[in-house]
């Protein structure tokens, strides 16, 4: 472990847990622009996240111990994922302890426990939600999973460093396949950040709810760490899709640390760039009926599995 | 030489079968039977698992007891494949058997000291199975299993459902052991000998090879449970006393994983790789099946055993990956795929035990089985409901438990497979991938359901409020099964070492001979390729989950306030609002509505008494069973046609058979 992985680990973590309410609060800001709304402070998720630590946690007379445990549970997988998804050097050294299998194996983690979460008050809108919440995530994890296969086809490798400094290293080269794994990933990415069309992040609809149907009982310093992880769960969604098909600007392999304080403002614009294209998305797009959404998530598995196939057929 | 490693292992079954002896000295004593005889059979289980521990890796053992018939000697042989799979058997019965002590009551079926007998000659011939080293012993030990197997199943035989339940376990059971005599009638290729030492050395010819092969996928295939012979396994495994459901999902389903070992990669001399593509296909189809039935029951150990069908499939088709890769030559990758299956069945061991043995005590305590009427146990049964957690979150293949260590494994050898020479196969393999997440996410899925509707939310019944915990023997175990699944998952790289031998003797190469891993990294080729560390993994979590509790209560407050939940403000709740077991599966049930077969009856909107009812049923019972079914009664109604109860018409027919035989021997 060099000295400089062990900064850009730390630096690149803690970048994570303060850019990611930043990003939620630029989405949101795009959002209102979009729709012709007078926009919200670009800091308001911070604002909302000290405010909900200073006030009194409030928990049903039935909840168990799961229900109290699991926003700390969520949020240490999300800094787990932070850690390793390459959003600013490849010279991670805590990325060799889990690849991008295990990366979809720490989400999945995530989604169980806040779906055991809400079901354990037994309210009809919890259990509603973990039903939902779980049937997304049965079509969307194997979608991420190809997606990542895809990507990893080409470099020959699982490790997520390796993978972004294959596709980075070559010349400017066009994957077929990673055009099909990009739009692919997309549709996941907007289905698991609880997004129009799947969900609607803002919605005060509880019979559309989903992400929000399962967070209902959640208060104070609880609520605070869902919102946080949800936060960090788009902000490494996004730096996946930008490790692995704009992967410009990241400190490639064993690096100074000038190239990884120079990866910063890059990251800074990338993730600006992308928020306001999602926002884009969200304002162009309905939301589905839930019964839809299986196609929709159908559609991204096909497109991933597609894109699998390309590869290995062209053999790029 | 060593230890003589073979007669301990003889020992304990010998052990065994004396405990069980025993039992039926004193067959009502309840006493005697759970504080004396259970306990002592799970010191012989937990002996025998460490015997198999030091056997791994060592010089085959064998030896010839002179039991059975004349000139039919009993060869045994301790290698190890059986070692491994000893050691499977003697680690996950141990913790069964501890259970059992608690768990069996006086007032329910059979006589206690009479399970006692028929429990320990299950595990004593599933040991047997383990070290035969001829067809002989093989098939007498196999049919012993099943046996013993079909009385525990049957053990409240008064209720005609398990009854039918037995039949039908009973059935297959022979319909496979006939496949798996034709199998070693194949590979003893005609000269007579079946000793596995003589199969061995023997090089089948022709289309033979394939024969024997497709026989053993079918005959084990039965026992496993693999499609489309699983018909038994929803059946039996409710019908039987949840130990022995564990027993039979954890253990007995792995004997037939053995043999489909032994006799494809061990007496078979060669693998072709089309075999692999039928087995790697069957298995994907089993998992798919398995997990979408496992989605929409509403019984909670029909679920689980429906899972236990999924994880047969992922087996299998680890399996058949396996024989594509050492068909083609790639021992290393045949070596890192062998050695997720093992890992699996061993990991499938102890989780799927510790779910089933959670659902006795579930049954116990409430007296219910089906998943509507449970709910809340988390309050009443702590240890049952935490420990069942783990066992939950491992079997829905999470890190940082064993789950998820085998799967990532096998994920990493279907992502070799571009490798291969033959195209087609590298056409099937995104398909194969794709299928093989599509399960594992679906698993994910059966295990939130099974988890939320039983232990979390609120009672659906009142009398749940007076469920008791598990008793001592049953904490023991499930504390002894859930350290499995955790060391297990967090030392995989110890694990694997230990399963090397077994890779050497099978596919001819190690799994960890090129890694660049060390004892904390997992990395099956290098470590620039794939790693995964799930100790750091755990570390990190843990870490972070502590430091956030501390900073939040330090620099904030840890105030709580308990209130009636929020709900959207709405005021009027009961239990009954939750979503049912058949609520949760319900999306999946629209989904895939195809696979299933459905019967709705749905009341005309006139009905003063409306009654709303779904079946789910398999398509395999109505398109391939029941007509075999008829057929076979048919063909039995045209036999017994002949048969007229009269001595005269018999004297005939034997007269007409003589004269018949007179003129074709001649």
């Amino acid at each position: 472990m060099t000295l400089a992985g062990f900064f850009s680990q730390l630096l690149q973590l803690a970048i994570a847990l303060l850019l990611a309410p930043l990003l939620v609060g630029w989405v949101n800001q795009c959002r209102a622009w979009l729709s012709n709304r007078s926009a919200p402070s670009l800091l308001l998720p911070y604002l909302m996240i000290r405010k909900l630590f200073m006030k009194d946690a409030v928990v049903a007379e039935q909840a168990s111990p799961v229900f109290r445990i699991t926003p700390y549970i969520v949020f240490g997988a999300m800094c787990c994922a932070a850690a390793i998804v390459p959003s600013l050097a490849t010279d991670l050294p805590f990325a060799s302890a889990a690849d991008a299998i295990a990366l979809v194996g720490l989400f999945a983690l995530a989604r169980v426990f806040i779906a055991l979460a809400a079901m354990d008050i037994g309210t009809a809108f919890g259990t509603l939600g973990a039903r939902r919440e779980m049937f997304v995530g049965f079509l969307a994890e194997p979608a991420l999973l190809m997606v990542l296969f895809t990507a990893s086809l080409i470099s020959g490798s699982t490790s997520l460093p390796t993978i972004v400094d294959t596709i980075a290293h070559r010349e400017f080269a066009i994957y077929p396949s990673l055009a099909f794994a990009g739009v692919a990933f997309t549709m996941v990415s907007l289905a698991e950040n609880a997004r129009i069309p799947v969900d609607n992040p803002a919605t005060h609809l509880e019979l559309t709810m989903i992400h929000e149907a399962m967070i209902l009982e959640y208060s104070a310093r609880h609520l605070a760490l869902i919102e946080w992880a949800s936060a960090l769960k788009l902000f490494n969604y996004s730096c996946i899709g930008l490790a692995l098909f704009f992967p410009f600007g990241i400190a490639v392999g064993a690096s100074d640390w000038l190239a990884i304080l120079g990866a910063a403002p890059a990251l800074v614009a990338k993730l600006a760039i992308g928020g306001f294209c999602l926002a884009l998305i969200e304002t162009l797009s309905a939301k589905l009926r839930i019964f839809r959404a299986p196609e929709f998530l159908g559609t991204a598995f096909l497109l991933a599995v597609l894109a699998m196939l390309v590869n290995l057929l062209l053999g790029s | 030489m060593g230890p003589n490693l073979l007669g301990l292992v003889i020992a304990a079954i010998a052990a065994w079968l004396a405990i069980g002896a025993l039992g039926l000295v004193r067959p009502r004593n309840l006493a005697f039977v759970s504080h004396g005889l259970f306990p002592a059979g799970a010191a012989v289980g937990l002996a025998l698992a460490l015997v198999a521990y030091f056997a791994i890796g060592r010089l085959p053992q064998s030896t010839v007891l002179p039991l059975g018939l004349p000139d039919l000697p009993f060869h045994l042989r301790l290698d190890s494949l059986s070692a491994f799979f000893l050691l499977l058997l003697g680690a996950a019965s141990t913790a069964i058997s501890f259970y059992a002590a608690g768990y069996f009551r006086s007032e329910e079926g059979a006589a206690p000291g009479l399970l006692c007998f028929e429990y320990h000659v299950f595990l004593a011939a599933m040991a047997l199975v383990l070290i035969a080293d001829d067809a002989y012993v093989f098939m007498v030990s196999w049919e012993a299993m099943a046996l013993s197997s079909y009385f525990l199943v049957t053990t409240d035989h008064r209720i005609p459902e398990i009854r039918h339940a037995g039949f039908l376990y009973l059935l297959i059971a022979h319909v496979g052991a006939i496949a798996i005599l034709l199998c070693f009638g194949v590979l003893q290729g005609g000269n007579g000998d079946y000793t596995f030492g003589s199969m061995r050395s023997l090089v089948l010819t022709g289309g033979w090879p394939s024969v024997a092969f497709f026989l053993a996928l079918f005959g084990f295939g039965a026992k496993a449970g693999l499609l489309p012979m699983h018909i038994w396994l929803p059946e039996a495994h409710p019908a039987a006393p949840s130990p022995v459901s564990a027993l039979m999902s954890g253990v007995m389903l792995k004997t037939a994983i053995y043999g489909l070992l032994r006799v494809t990669f061990d007496l078979l001399n060669g693998q072709l790789w089309w075999w692999g593509v039928v087995a790697l296909v069957l298995g994907l189809a089993t998992a798919l099946f398995g997990v979408i039935f496992a989605c929409v029951q509403s019984d909670m150990k029909r679920l689980l055993a429906y899972s236990s069908i999924e994880n047969i499939g992922i087996i299998v088709a680890g399996i058949g990956l396996t024989i594509l890769f050492k068909s083609y030559g790639k021992t290393l990758l045949a070596a890192i795929t062998l050695t997720a299956v093992l890992y699996h069945a061993l990991n499938h061991a102890f989780f799927k035990s510790l779910l089933f043995l959670a659902t006795g005590s579930v049954l116990h305590a409430t007296r219910e089985r089906s998943l509507g009427k449970l709910g809340g146990l988390i309050h009443r049964m702590p240890w049952v409901a935490w420990t069942a957690l783990v066992g939950t979150l491992a079997i829905a293949g999470l890190p940082p438990l064993n789950g998820f260590v085998s799967e990532w494994l096998l994920l990493q050898a279907f992502l070799f497979t571009p490798s291969l020479p033959q195209s087609f196969v590298n056409m099937l393999v995104p398909l194969a991938t794709g299928a093989l997440v599509l399960a594992v996410a679906l698993s994910a899925y059966v295990m939130v359901k099974f988890y939320g509707v039983v232990f979390l939310g609120r009672p659906r019944e009142p009398h749940l409020a007076y469920a008791k915990d598990a008793g001592w023997y049953e904490r023991v175990a499930f504390v002894w099964l859930v350290a499995g699944c955790v060391v297990l998952g967090i030392f995989p790289v110890n694990v694997i070492r230990m399963l090397d031998p077994v890779n050497a003797m099978l596919v001819g190469s190690t799994a960890m001979h090129g890694g660049g891993g060390s004892w904390l990294l997992l990395a099956p080729i290098d470590a620039g390729r794939s790693s995964y560390s799930p100790l750091i993994v755990l570390v990190v979590i843990v870490a972070v989950v502590l430091l956030t509790i501390q900073v939040v209560h330090r620099y904030y407050h840890g105030r709580v306030r308990r209130a009636p939940p929020w709900d959207c403000g709405f005021p009027l709740q009961t239990p009954r609002m939750q979503d049912t077991a058949e609520g949760f599966g319900q999306p999946i049930r629209e989904v895939f509505a195809p696979v299933l077969r459905i019967e709705r009856h749905l009341p005309s909107p006139f009905d003063t008494a409306p009654r709303y009812a779904v079946k789910l049923d398999d398509h395999f019972w109505h398109w391939l069973y029941l007509p075999v079914a008829n057929g076979a009664e048919f063909l039995a109604r045209l036999i017994g046609r002949i048969q007229q109860g009269r001595i005269s018409i018999y004297l005939t027919y034997s007269f007409v058979t003589l004269l018949a035989l007179l003129f074709f021997v001649r």
